[in-house]
């Protein structure tokens, strides 16, 4: 990379700060005593895609979860910091994490389709947030955003559960994208998927972007080059290093993420 | 054997033989256990089987054999099989909700939870006792059809709690997680996904719990349910009857007849306990079904 373009790059980065939508201030994590996250610092920016990498139990999947609250189901599972999501703290006293979670969408690791039909897999989460309207309109969009209306359109009212996995993880993405988050996290959505349902995945990512931010956690490196803009790069809990993914990948600032990514460890 | 020793496929022999004699051991055990219930069935309907008639069915109790019959006894089971059930389902199935959707797993969870299940264990004549001294006496409903439905809801609770419990217990997490995520609150959640997904096990433990209500006889005679019922209850606070004290009151009778009356009765229990685990079996398979 010459340095011209590295000008460039470290200009779209002052530029994008501007323009985050969660910023993470000092987050750390615990486990009742046991501290799985320590002091994490970053900005995730608007339309972009963040991935986060890093080594089995570095603390990825639960600082993810960390970001729309879903913590707040693990017993013992316990908060410090501040998560500013446009300007205020998720975790402040007056906010309503049910709230939360409506802006802030999920997708998981394993595909968990709701036991109901397709159609009721895409409107209940709507219906129960008071959603009144054309529900057929409703389930519709997200199935085409997700690339999935082509394969199903004819099948609305079959049970979910008869998809293939790749299918019922599109399903799951477009389950979340009903709601109209504003961020779409991910908790490594292609680990338990074939080659080409991944593939499929990570193209649908690249079309969500213009729409949507995304955050998402990966064990593929490949994955996180490939689609990111940007990495941070977690181990034993702390946050090594965070930058624009080509740097990550290319030249990164810390030895420990360039053994990391060219795979002399972990 | 081809692929392997001598030493080798010895081993293998053994093991498969060792494999054979648990298996033999498991039927023998099974089938002495349902040959002993037919040889019960057979007593029972040879002693009973020809008093069982329609007159046996619409007929009061009577000093004359020929004229008894289970009218008020069933009529009084019937009553109270839908009162336990409309008492206890709700009252059941919320506590386990509770104990595993909202309450966490701290102390206080697990406190409660050995308390439920050393219920469980209680001899029911003292449930019996403590519904005399609370509902019939203190509370004044006096020895009426509440006062033993009240008796055998609290009899059954323990078992409908640990048997729903562990029917939410095995609904995966995964479901919980997908419709938090979607902006759900707890009940919500719980309506929709966790309490459908976990229906058939739920109602497994109910329609058991409540076969064994059915069968309950001493809370019964200890709040003083009657044994002699010319008439048939109307509301929930009749004094009422029903089959196995009826049976135990022919039982204990001298005359030959009134045992062989007593066996017609036990065949109409067994009629009863049929026709609601058949009931159960289809909601389920029903509602099995549905989900998958």
């Amino acid at each position: 990379m010459n340095v011209a373009q590295e000008m460039l790059e470290s200009k779209a980065v002052v530029k994008a700060k501007k323009k985050s939508i969660i910023e993470l201030k000092d987050v750390s994590i615990y486990y009742d005593e046991e501290r799985a996250v320590n002091n994490v610092s970053f900005k995730i920016r608007r339309n972009k895609i963040t991935a986060i990498i890093g080594p089995s139990g570095c603390g990825k999947s639960t600082l993810l979860r960390a970001l729309n609250r879903m913590n707040d189901f693990v017993e013992g599972a316990r908060v410090e910091g501040e998560v500013l999501f446009s300007r205020d703290n998720l975790y402040g006293k007056d906010v309503d994490p049910v709230e939360v979670r409506r802006r802030i969408g999920m997708v998981f690791q394993k595909p968990n389709p709701f036991p109901k039909s397709i159609y009721n897999n895409i409107s209940w989460g709507p219906e129960i947030n008071g959603y009144q309207g054309s529900t057929d309109e409703l389930v519709e969009r997200p199935l085409k955003q997700a690339a999935l209306w082509e394969e199903v359109q004819h099948r609305l009212h079959e049970p979910a559960l008869n998809l293939s996995g790749g299918q019922q993880q599109r399903l799951c993405i477009a389950r979340a994208l009903a709601m109209e988050p504003e961020v779409l996290l991910m908790d490594e959505p292609c680990s338990a998927l074939d080659p080409i349902s991944t593939a499929h995945i990570e193209d649908l990512l690249f079309q969500l972007k213009s729409r949507y931010t995304i955050v998402i956690v990966t064990h593929n490196m490949q994955q996180a080059s490939r689609i990111s803009d940007y990495t941070a790069f977690m181990e034993m809990g702390d946050l090594i290093e965070f930058n624009v993914t080509r740097r990550i990948f290319t030249r990164p600032a810390i030895a420990r993420t360039e053994e990391y990514v060219t795979g002399r460890f972990g | 054997m081809p692929f392997s020793t001598e030493k080798e496929s010895l081993n293998l022999i053994r093991r498969h033989k060792k494999a054979k004699l648990f298996a033999r051991f498991c039927a023998l055990v099974t089938w002495s256990g349902v040959l002993l219930l037919a040889v019960l069935l057979y007593q029972v309907s040879v002693d009973g089987f020809r008093w069982l008639d329609w007159q046996f069915i619409e007929s009061f109790p009577s000093r004359f054999p020929d004229r008894a019959g289970v009218k008020s006894a069933l009529v009084g089971t019937i009553w109270l099989i839908i009162m336990v059930a409309l008492i206890s389902i709700p009252v059941g199935v919320s506590t386990a909700l509770y104990l595993e959707e909202f309450v966490g797993k701290g102390k206080i969870a697990k406190i409660i939870e050995v308390n439920i299940a050393n219920l469980a264990g209680v001899p029911s004549i003292v449930y019996g006792i403590l519904g005399l001294a609370v509902f019939v006496r203190f509370m004044d409903l006096e020895r009426s059809l509440i006062s033993g439905a009240l008796t055998m809801s609290l009899l059954i609770l323990p078992v409908i709690i640990i048997a729903s419990r562990e029917a939410i217990k095995t609904v995966p997490m995964s479901i919980r997680d997908a419709a938090l995520s979607l902006g759900a609150t707890r009940w919500q959640t719980t309506w929709s996904h966790v309490l459908p997904a976990s229906f058939p096990g739920i109602m497994t433990g109910v329609i058991l719990a409540l076969s064994r209500a059915i069968g309950e006889t001493a809370p019964l005679i200890m709040i003083g349910a009657l044994t002699f019922v010319a008439f048939l209850p109307e509301g929930p606070m009749d004094s009422f009857t029903a089959l196995p004290i009826q049976i135990y009151n022919w039982v204990s009778r001298p005359q030959e007849e009134f045992h062989e009356l007593a066996a017609a009765g036990i065949i109409i229990l067994l009629l009863v306990l049929l026709i609601m685990n058949s009931a159960a079996i289809f909601i389920r398979s029903k509602t099995e079904r549905r989900l998958k």
